[in-house]
């Protein structure tokens, strides 16, 4: 492992999160590529197992995962469960009452979850790679778990036994403010930092997550490859005819004096 | 029979038959002239001209792209969200129907904000081309109804909360306020039943008026011709054999090849971001929209679509402390009308007046006079005609006054439109107040502005170096 492998795997190891109080959480980039079939067809599994139970999809049908690259047979066979058809929506039969009870709130449809959670501050599928790797222990809550990018979020961490346990611990860094050493300013700064390892490595959690946000923004827009391919051709042809259209153009108004 | 009177439709080859007949029981030729083939049109007009006819292209885009819309969409708050999605993900095509409207809603504005910008450039709204000025700002309101009413029917939060807001203005009227606002809605919240109606008014209600409204622009621009950039009358110097303007050349074909070619040239831009960036980074596809309606769940931060910011920063700016600033803006404009006018009745109408909105500004909640400015701020560019007194027409040949209020206006009208995008601070406030201030500023003082300034004798003859 060549040093720069190291320090990228430190990097990731500790998903970058110093932060102050009251500081905004810096998101992280999404790892996503909508032409990578197979980190697709690696989050579609990880939603239907992980995330479907609570969180339908409500408006996305079972069959659209043809255009992942998968027949309507491997959609049967690998990701439905619990006897839907492959033409059906992908719902759910969580009771929204028991929710409420469980988790405080009704756990959101996810269908269109990437695109609702774009910001300034980064893309939606950003804020869903940071989110899903910021839970922590927590004592406070009910579930035991928060997250510093959604505070007192209902949800626990559902990806727990893979990542492991992260804590949020407070540590005071000093930061110079001139040449002079004496000079510096003392922050204190919360980070979070491992506890307990889980079943994958850090770098296997990150891309694991990195699929799912991958399968949730296109699940957001699915139709977005195609709408970037039509829209080449379209800007084609209408280069083409302004061509045309300028040439009319001059034509016609040569005859104006 | 008046219909034999009529020479037969020549030069139409195969159709010559047809549209004779045509014509012989409708003005078919004599539109045809009037408006296109016959209308002479200023031979020197430049880029800010082709926004007319492009903001026809939008009107007809919209349409036709709504007409299939609303074969698909539900307008019931169960399921007016998935119904979208559904048009997104199932109807075939669907995607591109939407995004076509979305991206149309904003293209609408940008184009019509910049015909009003020509508008203001070569004063077009100076005689003889009032009507057709106030005719152009009841599209824009009507235009502006239409984007409202329409933004609710996605159903999510921000069209929720966006309709709440906006209808809980009229909450602020004194007596009727309540009452009014639960009869808009139909609910006590924005509900189904607002959903229900506001869809009614967007498909049918609102465009009907547009489409009046847009023919009666039309109308009355053929009526009086069309100005052009160095805000000369072209029809004072016509050919003595023809009868036809010297600096004129027939709408068609001359017209016609070249809005084509802009028509042509706006697709590509409308393409590029309707293909590539449909969202425009929040500003035509607003991200918390994504979210389905939730009464009981307030956004923390309420934004209007950006066409809408510069008002909505109007009304914010309009806060308990900006009253004394308002307060002391009457006294000191009154004072100003009544020093510069002789008759008595103006001076003691002005008067009477001011110590109405005075006795106004400390008696009702600075909420009513938000609303009240915001309005204004809408209406007030249908007094230009009158309060312009410049002797020229055209920004080529006006003074530095005219030339330096236009351009802080303009900045101006950024300046609110980007604080109406942001979250309340103070700064923002303070910004957005002072901007009001030169905002109304503008209006106010043209009179005395536009006659002071050093204009520039206008020339006899358009502007005109040759093929452009």
């Amino acid at each position: 492992m060549g040093r720069g492998r190291q320090l990228l795997v430190a990097l990731l190891a500790a998903p970058a999160l110093a932060l102050a109080a009251g500081d905004e959480v810096p998101l992280d980039r999404a790892p996503i590529d909508e032409y990578d079939l197979i980190s697709l067809q690696r989050g579609a599994r990880v939603y239907v197992n992980y995330c479907l139970g609570c969180h339908s999809a409500s408006y996305m049908r079972y069959n659209r995962l043809e255009d992942l690259g998968l027949t309507a047979q491997q959609i049967r066979d690998n990701l439905i469960f619990a006897g839907a058809k492959v033409g059906d929506l992908m719902k759910n039969n969580m009771n929204p009452n028991d929710a409420k009870e469980w988790f405080g709130a009704v756990p959101p449809d996810l269908t269109v979850i990437a695109r609702s959670r774009a910001s300034p501050a980064g893309s939606g599928a950003d804020w869903l790679y940071t989110y899903l790797r910021s839970f922590y222990r927590d004592p406070a809550r009910p579930t035991g778990w928060n997250n510093v990018v959604y505070r007192d979020v209902g949800m626990p961490h559902v990806l727990w036994q893979l990542q492991g346990e992260q804590e949020l611990r407070t540590e005071v860094v000093t930061i110079p403010r001139g040449n002079d050493e004496e000079d510096v300013e003392k922050r204190e700064v919360q980070k979070l930092v491992f506890a307990r390892p889980g079943s994958l490595n850090p770098l296997e959690y990150d891309r694991l997550v990195g699929d799912l946000v991958n399968f949730l923004a296109y699940m957001a827009e699915p139709v977005k490859r195609t709408r970037i391919e039509i829209g080449f051709y379209v800007l084609l042809f209408l280069a083409i005819l302004f061509v045309l259209a300028y040439a009319l153009k001059k034509e016609y108004w040569k005859a104006v004096h | 029979m008046a219909a034999t009177e009529k020479p037969p439709v020549t030069g139409a080859g195969p159709f010559n038959g047809l549209l004779t007949w045509v014509d012989q029981r409708f003005p078919l030729i004599q539109l045809w002239r009037e408006h296109l083939a016959e209308y002479y049109a200023p031979k020197n007009f430049n880029f800010w001209y082709y926004f007319g006819s492009l903001a026809i292209l939008v009107l007809v885009i919209q349409i036709a792209t709504g007409i299939f819309l609303t074969m698909h969409y539900k307008p019931d708050a169960a399921q007016a969200f998935a119904s979208v999605e559904y048009i997104m993900r199932e109807v075939p095509g669907g995607w591109l129907i939407r995004y076509m409207h979305s991206t149309g809603a904003s293209a609408f504005f940008i184009v019509v904000y910049l015909h009003m910008f020509r508008g203001m450039l070569y004063g077009s709204y100076r005689q003889p081309r009032e009507l057709i000025w106030i005719f152009g700002m009841m599209i824009y309101l009507c235009l502006m109804a239409e984007a409202f009413f329409g933004y609710l029917l996605p159903w999510g939060q921000m069209s929720s909360w966006g309709a709440q807001v906006i209808v809980n203005l009229f909450d602020a009227i004194p007596l009727i306020g309540p009452d009014l606002a639960l009869w808009i809605r139909g609910d006590y919240v924005v509900s189904d039943a607002t959903l229900n109606r506001f869809f009614s008014f967007h498909v049918i209600a609102i465009p009907l008026v547009l489409l009046g409204l847009v023919a009666a622009h039309i109308m009355a621009l053929h009526e009086v011709g069309s100005n052009n950039p160095d805000g000369i009358e072209i029809k004072k110097q016509k050919d003595p054999q023809t009868g036809h303007p010297l600096d004129g050349i027939p709408f068609h074909p001359y017209y016609t090849v070249k809005d084509i070619m802009g028509a042509v040239f706006f697709l590509i831009v409308f393409c590029v971001i309707m293909f590539f960036m449909p969202e425009f980074g929040g500003y035509f596809l607003e991200y918390n929209n994504f979210i389905p309606a939730d009464p009981l769940k307030t956004p923390t931060h309420i934004a209007p679509v950006w066409y809408f910011t510069p008002y909505y920063s109007i009304l914010r700016a309009t806060t308990e402390t900006f009253m004394w600033v308002l307060a002391a803006g009457v006294i000191g404009y009154s004072a100003l009308i009544i020093r510069s006018v002789e008759a008595r009745a103006v001076k003691f109408t002005v008067a009477a007046i001011a110590a109405v909105l005075l006795v106004g500004f400390f008696t009702l909640e600075p909420k009513v006079w938000g609303v009240v400015l915001m309005g204004v701020a809408v209406l007030v560019f249908g007094l230009l005609p009158w309060i312009d007194c410049s002797p020229v027409k055209s920004i080529r040949y006006r003074g530095p006054l005219f030339k330096g209020a236009l351009a802080v206006f303009v900045l101006v009208f950024f300046v609110l439109g980007y604080f109406g995008t942001q979250p309340v601070t103070t700064m923002g406030t303070l910004m957005s107040q002072i901007g009001t201030l030169i905002y109304f500023a503008f209006f106010l003082f043209m009179p005395w502005y536009t006659r002071m300034d050093r204009t520039k004798p206008e020339p006899s003859r358009v502007t005109w170096e040759g093929v452009h």
